[in-house]
């Protein structure tokens, strides 16, 4: 059921993206698979991370017009190691989430952009201003993402309290 | 005991994806023939949910649209568009015209022209990634479509096909980092190389020092890269820093890449079209 959960969450991800991405870009742009895999590793470990990293990675490298293995690569370790630092960190509340979510952006551009200008394959610049702006947003998505998923459940057990209680 | 075992477990399986991936890279890096098995497969796949995504997205779009406008309104306003789109290509067909009968003359040579042969498509979506700007369309090899043929529109260049799927291809948009395309200054004819930078504008090189230009004026393509058809609009010259051996200058595209919704796709071979009279997004 879990796998099932992630799958269904990095597909979502990407149709979201290929439909975003029409009208965002520079520093607006955001990796909504990237924030699943970061997501799906604070909440259930370097397995889950390294495994969705791999399969969010390799599905969004094939979509791309870039080399296949490149995005699954750094995704993988960057799903890896976000698992570690929710395992070994207490990463509960907003401040230290947005704090993982920005680093693990940041870190996923010095693999990704690195790789490709190690291997001579293209030619990024001087994206400082992009991967920041970009690990701003992804902060912002996935902290927001974490705020509202724990809030639902209590938001509609609160409702129904509220309705079970008599009214005078 | 079993805490440490998990943990190497999960070291070993890192390892094993890491190794995977560097095989996978390699193998891609050092083949050059076309298109990966894996890639075909899956974009295949996805531009369906893609194509339905869109479908969704625009019959949401359009209920409400019909909802809260006037529908005639809608209709008039949309063919007006559409006369205005011919009226931009006739005008520019008009002007490349007049500037290629000018050079022909010059060279006391007439030729007979090849019709550039095009079909429409619509962008069904974006790239899965925010690093390379793509967009897939609706149309692949079934109606022709194959790699390189170049994309155009109304206002002038939007990229060339790079992955031309069964029935979706995806187009690499000339603002992309790694697109290019040959080009000139329409007034002065210097020529050079248009390249894309990632973000909403392209950055022009390789043009000699000594050549005569000015903000304001008009890049087009050259057509000698063989993808792009001669003459097609990319974008006005905004920014020339002529400090240093290289010079730095900056174009605007003519084409609004946000807001892209249909395009033409040249289905004529580039290298027959190259001397043809002008066609299509012209100046």
């Amino acid at each position: 059921m879990r796998i099932l959960g992630i799958v269904v969450a990095t597909v979502v991800a990407l149709a979201l993206q290929t439909t975003l991405m029409r009208f965002l870009s520079g520093t607006t742009a955001v990796d909504l698979v990237l924030v699943v895999v970061v997501y799906v590793a604070l909440l259930f470990g370097p397995v889950a991370g390294l495994l969705t990293g791999t399969f969010a990675g390799l599905i969004q490298d094939a979509l791309s017009i870039g080399v296949i293995g490149i995005g699954g690569l750094a995704k993988t370790i960057v799903g890896f190691l976000a698992g570690v630092i929710g395992t070994q960190f207490i990463v509960s509340q907003a401040p230290s989430r947005f704090v993982v979510f920005f680093a693990a952006t940041v870190l996923h551009s010095v693999i990704f952009m690195g790789l490709y200008e190690l291997l001579g394959l293209r030619d990024f610049g001087t994206p400082y201003a992009r991967v920041l702006g970009q690990a701003f947003t992804n902060a912002v998505v996935g902290t927001v993402a974490f705020q509202v998923a724990e809030l639902l459940p209590g938001a509609v057990e609160r409702r129904r309290l509220n309705r079970a209680r008599p009214r005078r | 005991m079993a805490r440490l075992e998990t943990r190497s477990r999960a070291g070993y399986l890192l390892l094993a994806a890491i190794v995977g991936h560097v095989l996978l890279i390699s193998a891609q890096v050092n083949s050059k023939t076309g298109v990966p098995i894996l890639e075909a497969v899956t974009f295949g796949v996805f531009a369906e949910l893609e194509r339905g995504t869109a479908a969704v997205t625009g019959s949401v779009r359009h209920t409400w649209s019909d909802y809260v406008g006037l529908r005639q309104a809608r209709a008039e306003n949309e063919t007006l568009k559409r006369q205005l789109a011919d009226a931009q290509i006739q005008l520019q067909e008009q002007r490349a015209l007049a500037d290629r009968t000018r050079s022909l003359a010059q060279m006391l040579e007439l030729r007979e022209g090849l019709e550039l042969k095009t079909t429409a498509a619509e962008i069904i979506g974006a790239g899965s990634t925010p690093d390379f700007r793509t967009v897939t369309i609706d149309k692949g090899q079934r109606q022709g479509l194959a790699t390189d043929m170049a994309v155009i529109a109304p206002a002038g260049v939007v990229g060339r096909i790079v992955v031309p799927g069964r029935l979706a291809s995806k187009v690499q948009l000339l603002i992309d980092r790694n697109a290019a395309a040959a080009a000139l200054v329409a007034r002065s004819r210097a020529q050079g190389l248009v390249a894309g930078t990632g973000e909403n504008r392209f950055r022009m090189e390789y043009v000699p020092t000594v050549s005569d230009i000015v903000v304001g004026d008009t890049v087009v393509t050259s057509g000698l890269d063989g993808i792009y058809p001669k003459g097609l609009v990319i974008g006005r010259i905004d920014s020339i820093d002529k400090t240093g051996s290289a010079w730095q200058i900056g174009i605007v595209p003519a084409v609004d890449f946000s807001s892209l919704e249909q395009v033409l796709v040249v289905l004529s071979s580039p290298t027959s079209t190259n001397d043809a009279p002008p066609q299509g997004a012209r100046p």
